[in-house]
Parts: C-alpha cells; structure tokens; sequence
C-alpha cells in the first residue's frame, strides 16, 4: 500500500510521461541500469499500460560499467521487451579512453556527455526522460521538470522557462529538444520506498555481499575485472559492501553495509549521514562543478 | 512487530505538504530553509563539509556556518549573494514529507514567486522585524493568494535583533491582517522566530514567553490543507488515446476533480457526447472506482468521439465551454503583452491560438488599485478578457486550480510569456453566433468570376508599396477584376484616426485594416492592402483570419539607404533629425518577412513590371 506522499508523486510523474509522449514525436528514456532508472521504467510502463511505453530505451555505454549491471540490464530489456538502445561513443572507443590513463574528468567528458549528445543526434531525439532528482545536489534543485536545451544541448540557468502547475510549455524549434526529469520531486529516500511497496527489480550491487574491493583515497572500488589497475601498495580485500549509486566501476565508491534487503537499505538511510553523491568521484571538488558538466550538456 | 517493521509502517502513513516560501532580500529566507533541513537533520556530512568550506569562502556570518549557502545553488548567485531562481527542497518529519519552493525575493523576479505559489498549499511569508511589512510583503501575499494559495505564514524573523519585543510583533501582525482581510486566505499563522538561531523553528523558544503558539515545523506538522477534491464535480482531462490493439481504447488522464465508478455516465464537454464508464484500468489491476488525483485509463461504452484535450466531466454538473472568457494573467515576458497580439495558449490539454481582446485593467500588486494601461510589462497583474480560436473547456481557477489555468507562448520564441486563471465565461461567446447566411462569399465571388484575395503588401516607408499596388490596380480593373485598396495612411484619417505609433497602438492598426480586408474579402473582391506592417506577429494574425490560399503576403524590399533617398513623403530627414518617434526602421524596428509568399525588390526595377509580374501570379492563381 503506497502512501499518500508517493501516490502523489507516482501519478505526478505518470503525468509527466503522457504530457511527452502526447506531444512530442520521438521521444527517449534514457536507461541507465540504476534505481532511478528502475522507477522510471516501472512508471513509465504504468503510463501507457495497456501498451508498452511508445518509445525506445537508450543506454549510454561506457563500455567501464559493473559487468552485473550489464546483465540486469539485458535481462530487463528482455523480460519487459524494451525497445533497448546502447550507444558507444565511436571516439571513446577508437581512443581506448579509460580511467586511468585519461583521469575521471577525461572519461566522464568523452562517453557520458559526448557520448549522450552524439547518440541523441544520431537518432534525432526531441526529448529525452532522465532519472535526475532535484535532491541530488544544489544546482539540480533548481532544474525545470521540462528542461529546455538549445540545438548545441547546453543549458541555460537564465532561459529556463518558468513551470507553472502542470500546465507544461513542450514546444520547442528545429533542434532544439527537452530533457524531461519525472523524478524531480522524488527523494532517494522516496526511491527506495517506492521500489519496496511496488516490489520493483534493482541492481544487486545494491545490496550488501562480499565483495573484492580496494581503498583509494578513503573510498572502496571494487574489483569488477582485470582492467582495473592497481597501485603499489594496493591491496584487493574482501568486504562486506554495497553501492548507493552506480555507474562506472572505478569511479564509483561502495560503503560497508550490512543491508541485505530492501527494508535494510530503507533503515540504513533513515539513520545515514552521507548523501549519495558522495561516492560519485566527479562531483568532488568545487559545489558548482556539477552545474559547469550540465551547462555542457551531461545530464 | 518488530522494530523494524514499526518504523516502516510509520514510514507508510506520511502525507505531502508543499508550501513555499517567500521574502524580500535579507528577510532571511535561505536562512530559514537551511535551518529546517539541519534542524530536521537532512543535512548530512559530506554536506556539511563543503558547507564549512564555502561558509569560509562566500559566508556573510563572519565564520559562523551560512545556512543560506545551502539553498543558494547556483554559481552566478552564490558570487551575488542573491536568490535567483526558484528552489527545490526536501525534508521529512514523522507525520509529514515536505517540498519546499524556494521563490527570489526580489522584485524583477515576480515571475518565480507565481511559479512556485502554482502548486504550493501554503506560503510562508517572511518579514524582517526590523523594517516590518514592505511593499514586497504585500506583493508576496498578493500574488499567493492570487495563485490561489490558501494557507499563510507571517514569519516575523530576525526577533533577535529587536530583543525579542512583543509589542514590535504585535504591530506587525495587525498590519499584515488589516491588509490581508482583501485577499482570499482560509488561514493565516504569525509566527516570531529567529532563523539564524533557531528560536521558534523547530521547537518552541524560551525567549518569546508571551507567544503561546506552535513553532513553525509544529504548524507545518499540523495545518490541514487538503482541499476536498473528491466531493467536486468528475474532471478528467484527457492526455492521450491508448490503443495497444483494435479491441482497446482507453481514455488516459489524472482525475482533475470528484470520482468515477464503474457504470457511471460522464459526458465529454466539449461535444456533448454522453458515455457510460466501462472500465477504469490500471497496471495494478481494474478499479471500481477512482478518485482525484490517481492517473487512469478509461474505457467507455460505445463508439464515442475522444481525443486529447478533451476533459469527460460529470453530466450534471459540467465545466464551461467558451472561445471569450475572463481571465487574471501575470506577465513574465521583456516583451510585454500587447491586446490584438496572437499567442499560443495552452491549458492542462489543450492548445489554440488565442489574443487578449481587452486589458481591461493592471492591478497594483502592492496597493491592490485597479489602474488603466494599454499594455501588461514584465512581472505585473492584469485582468484581461481573452479570446480563444477554438472553444477551450475549464471552470473558474477559484473552484479547480488544474482546469480553470493556462498560459501564454510567444509564437516566435517558443517562450512561456505569461500565466492565467480564468474568472469566467463572457456572455458574449454563449449568445452571439455566427449567422449561417444563403448568399456566401463563393456566390459572390462566382458572380465577378474572380477568386477574391488580399494582396498584402509589406515593406518600409517610401519603398514603393502604394506605387505598385496603384500600378496593379489599374491593370486589374482593366481586366475586369473588382477590386480595393486599402492605403494605409488612408485608413488612419479615418477609422484609426484615433492610433498613434507606439507598439500597441500599431498593433491595433493591423488588426482593424485585417478585418476591414476580410469583410471585403467576405464580398468577394480583391483586396490590396498597403501598410507597413512592421512586426511579423501581427502579420500571421492577418494572415490567420483569412482562407488558406486567400492571403497573399508581398514584401517590397528596399533597403533603408534608399528609401531614405527617395523619402517622398520627407518622413526620414524628420525622423533622422528626431522628430518623429518610433518611425519603423530608424527609431523603430521592421521585421521582414522569412517567407514571403513574393519577395519584390525594387532596386534597379521599373514599378510598372514589378505590378505585371504580380499581376501575373495573381491571375495565374485563379486556374490552378
């Protein structure tokens, strides 16, 4: 039984979805294997149930995620038969751009926001549903649900258009397209809970297993194959840990958790003190660094 | 139960309250925000880290932790120190989940303020005890209640920096109310508090003994605010036609108002089509009943006529159904709204093209005076009567926030240039209907055997717009075509005798020559209008009034530089020596056309063969 807080959401963003597809002509969801993604899908398919969501699912590989991400994904795409989409940046892959030669910064440019804007032009996307909630990081809490982007994807803090009700402005000019967010008002707190009452399918790496991992700079990255190098010194241990956010393997930091289910994660983040982003090593630096990758066009 | 589940249920039981929060530069808000997040421990560690570090680095609390800097997300306005878009937050307590809207205080940025009222339940307005109720505090309120917010906070702040005076509240509140008593508020809450140190936010304070009240998180937990939607009369707009396969057709939409059950009969507004509810589908299971606010699909009996825009309404108790209505709208455009200018309005569903017919008046957000204006600026209130291209359905936003809303897009920027809550149908779109009449514009047209059209040339002072069309005419008579011209600077001798040159007033001039073109058109002639014309918005309405095909747009293309040489009329060297204001092309602007339906340039070209060849295209369009 769903409470009336995330009913209201769940229809919120039902709504959402149907105002994009009434109106635009080839809309995406963007499919990016983690819990917001998850939601995303399970809302969107409630949407337009009888029918199966109108518009194909795109997965912007970076070809360093976990491998089981990778197999959820393959195995959702099958079950839900999802139009499904993965796009390889073709410059990441004829450079053999990776982490550790390339640095965080490097990776993340080339096959996330290089990679997305690419693959949108190629397939000549006019919106574009994205996971992205406003309670992710200050400049996101600022962020439209309809996010307006010019025909070069960047986005504009002092032309975006104001949102009144859910009366939303989805006409746009030749190339220009809208990011979508249904997931705005939603918190990680909110995510979970949903994902509970409505028994929806995560990720494993979610919940806590022992796991071959190694400590950098304070931070646990797990060994998910060869390719990971380590440094002298390194040790690769066995830990009992989880991930709160996911994405590319030796970017993304895990916690030591005991959180074997879906009511341990909820409890475990009732009584958290860390946000999740703060296993995501490009947010670090300076609190506006997040704002400088949205204005160039990551998500 | 153990102890897990006990806290997992409490989790289950939470409502939703979204209110927003409003003030004028320095009252504090960011503050206030900041210290409900850390009081309710949402702020976290790593959170906290980088606020210590920008506290260092941006702060204005001499090395204390800057709450505000919290809230104040984006890199441009940390710098300034300002607010200057509206916020998201989120915090919970034990009873309540909360999403706060954080609106600017500041007063070019009105616009935010009505975002963030849109789907708030309540406002907190705060007010710096020192300086007391500003006339942005009374922008504030208005414009809550305008977008029909019912639940107020009088947040007196800062009680510290006046020693915690009850007397110095007290007046507040009194003035605050005295004002207030104008606007539509169910309830209104004055609470003394202290941002920065937290008395009366989350807890009740020491230093205020003589305020028996809750604190502000206690009233947040408290207040009910849920309007009962459900025992309003069945809204439903509809958003799309889900149709999986030839034997479904479902209706999807959230349930705007009131319920629906299985075998209930609804009607579509806008048609008057009555149909039964067959099914009310969703993914988790069919329902026998759904209340407002659940997303649905609908299946109903029988082949009926549904598309999106239409709102399935209760049969007994339907919306309004008009194409002339009243409406309060607020402007958010540098571009302001001109009566007679074509917009795209859209409501929840729907989109038509629409103009404001009338400003009838500005409301003085700050006095509340009604004031005569021919136009409505960035970030002010006015009543205006509005005309629509197709009927739209809705109710007065008093009775439905959802249905009785809409705003206004700039056809050429694609912007949201304003927002509106409609009053009420005019009587006149009820009453007046177009009479059907025998003899028709075809028979007319048959009996000179021409295809009447209006030939509209466009095109900067002095750049030989009347010459040709004098030209024309000549020629067209002498083909026994029936023709009329209309000049222009004719017109405003006599029926726009009263315009003047200003933008607006321009505006009106296009729309009475398009009219007077059309009623001609209407007689069957061709028509020839020669007016400058400057701006292409008023351009498309002409052209929106008229046939496909009868239209003709002509722009006669002279560069500035000659026209300035020819000057006939020795308009330029006034308007040069500045004379003249708003003089199109030199203190005014001209927008050419992107695609004219002729593009005629004069350079280097004799009049006369200029007119033939217009003459031929004209002729030419008859036996196609």
């Amino acid at each position: 039984m769903l409470s009336t807080h995330l009913r209201r959401l769940e229809s919120e963003s039902i709504h959402i979805f149907r105002e994009v597809v009434a109106s635009f002509s080839n809309p995406v969801m963007l499919y990016s294997v983690g819990k917001d993604s998850s939601v995303m899908l399970h809302l969107a398919r409630k949407a337009f149930y009888p029918a199966r969501p109108p518009f194909p699912f795109l997965h912007v590989d970076t070809t360093w995620k976990f491998k089981d991400m990778i197999d959820f994904r393959d195995k959702i795409a099958h079950q839900f038969q999802l139009d499904l989409l993965v796009y390889r940046n073709p410059d990441g892959l004829r450079d053999n751009i990776n982490p550790f030669d390339h640095g965080s910064d490097m990776h993340t440019h080339v096959w996330k926001t290089l990679g997305l804007r690419n693959a949108l032009d190629h397939y000549r996307f006019d919106a574009a549903f994205g996971g992205a909630r406003r309670d992710e990081e200050q400049s996101r809490a600022k962020e439209r649900i309809f996010s307006f982007r010019t025909s070069q994807h960047a986005w504009d803090p002092k032309r975006q258009r104001p949102e009144m009700w859910k009366t939303y402005n989805t006409r746009v000019g030749e190339n220009e397209t809208i990011r979508v967010f249904p997931l705005s008002n939603w918190t990680e707190l909110d995510v979970w809970q949903y994902i509970l009452a409505e028994k929806i399918a995560v990720v494993p790496l979610y919940f806590a297993a022992k796991r071959p991992v190694v400590e950098r700079d304070g931070t646990l990255i797990m060994v998910d194959d060869d390719r990971m190098r380590l440094k002298p010194g390194e040790q690769v241990e066995e830990k009992m840990v989880r991930f709160r956010t996911l994405g590319c393997y030796p970017l993304t930091g895990a916690i030591e958790s005991r959180a074997f289910d879906l009511q341990d994660i909820i409890l475990e983040m009732l009584v958290s003190r860390t946000s999740e982003r703060q296993h995501r090593l490009i947010d670090k630096d300076e609190g506006g660094s997040l704002e400088r990758k949205k204005r160039e066009g990551y998500f | 139960m153990s102890d897990r589940d006990a806290i997992l249920s409490k989790e289950t039981g939470k409502s939703l309250l979204r209110f927003m929060t409003c003030g004028s530069v320095d009252d504090g808000k960011s503050t206030l925000i900041g210290r409900l997040l850390f009081d309710t421990s949402l702020i976290l560690e790593d959170q906290l880290a980088t606020l210590q570090r920008d506290s260092a680095k941006y702060g204005t609390t001499d090395g204390d932790i800057d709450f505000a800097l919290l809230v104040d997300g984006l890199e441009a306005e940390r710098e300034q120190g300002i607010t200057i878009d509206v916020a998201y937050r989120f915090f919970s307590t034990l009873r309540r989940k909360y999403i706060v809207a954080d609106a600017p205080g500041h007063e070019e940025y009105t616009r935010n303020m009505a975002t963030a009222a849109s789907t708030a339940d309540l406002a907190v307005i705060l007010v710096d005890s020192r300086r007391g109720i500003l006339p942005q505090t009374r922008r504030h309120a208005y414009i809550a209640s305008l977008l029909g917010v019912r639940h107020i906070v009088l947040a007196v702040n800062k009680i510290d920096l006046v020693d915690y005076d009850q007397s110095r509240f007290n007046d507040i509140v009194n003035t605050f109310r005295q004002f207030a008593r104008n606007l539509s508020f169910s309830s209104i809450c004055s609470i003394p508090i202290s941002a920065r140190y937290g008395e009366n936010v989350a807890t009740e304070s020491n230093l205020t003994p003589w305020y028996g009240g809750p604190s502000l998180l206690q009233h947040l937990e408290s207040v009910e605010v849920e309007v009962d939607r459900v025992n309003k009369p069945f809204r439903m707009p509809v958003q799309l036609v889900t149709r999986p396969n030839p034997n479904f057709r479902g209706f999807a939409g959230e349930i705007a108002a009131g319920k629906v059950e299985i075998g209930d009969q609804i009607v579509v507004a806008s048609s008057g089509q009555i149909s039964r509810v067959a099914q009310i589908v969703t993914m988790g299971g069919n329902l026998v009943r759904a209340d407002a606010g659940q997303a649905v699909t609908l299946v109903l009996e029988g082949e009926i006529d549904v598309s999106r825009g239409c709102v399935l309404s209760d049969l007994h108790d339907r919306p309004k159904l008009a194409d002339q209505f009243q409406a309060k709208v607020v402007w958010f455009d540098t571009s302001p709204l001109i009566p007679g200018r074509s917009y795209i309005l859209r409501t929840e569903v729907q989109e038509t093209a629409a103009a404001v017919t009338a400003l009838k008046y500005q409301i003085n957000v700050e006095s509340f005076a009604h004031e005569a204006s021919k136009v409505l600026r960035m970030n002010e209130v006015g009543v205006c009567n509005i005309s629509t291209q197709q009927p739209i359905t809705f109710d007065p936003y008093s009775e439905n926030r959802s249905t009785g809303n809409f705003i206004l897009i700039d056809r050429m920027t694609n912007a949201t240039s304003g927002a509106g809550m409609i009053d009420f149908p005019l009587r006149r779109a009820d009453n007046v209907h177009w009479q059907s009449l025998a003899v028709n514009k075809k028979a007319r047209a048959a009996l000179k055997g021409q295809r009447p059209v209006v030939l509209w040339f466009t095109g900067l002072s002095g750049s030989g717009k009347s010459t040709i069309a004098n030209a024309l005419e000549k020629m067209l008579l002498s083909k026994g075509k029936h023709t009329y011209m209309i000049d222009g600077d004719n017109i405003r001798h006599g029926l726009n005798r009263d315009l003047g040159f200003t933008v607006e007033d321009r505006v009106e001039n296009v729309r009475r020559t398009a009219e007077v073109a059309r009623l001609f058109i209407d007689a069957g002639l061709i028509v020839l209008v020669c007016l400058i014309s400057p701006f292409r918005s008023e351009r498309r309405v002409a052209r929106s009034l008229f046939d496909e095909g009868e239209f003709i747009e002509i722009f006669i293309d002279t560069p500035l530089d000659v026209c300035s040489q020819r000057d006939p009329k020795g308009l330029y060297k006034r308007a040069f020596a500045g004379d003249i204001a708003n003089f199109t092309g030199v203190s005014s602007p001209y927008e050419p056309p992107e695609h004219p339906d002729l593009h005629i340039y004069t350079v280097e070209n004799e009049p006369l063969e200029l007119a033939r060849s217009i003459e031929d295209y004209v002729l030419r369009m008859g036996h196609d």
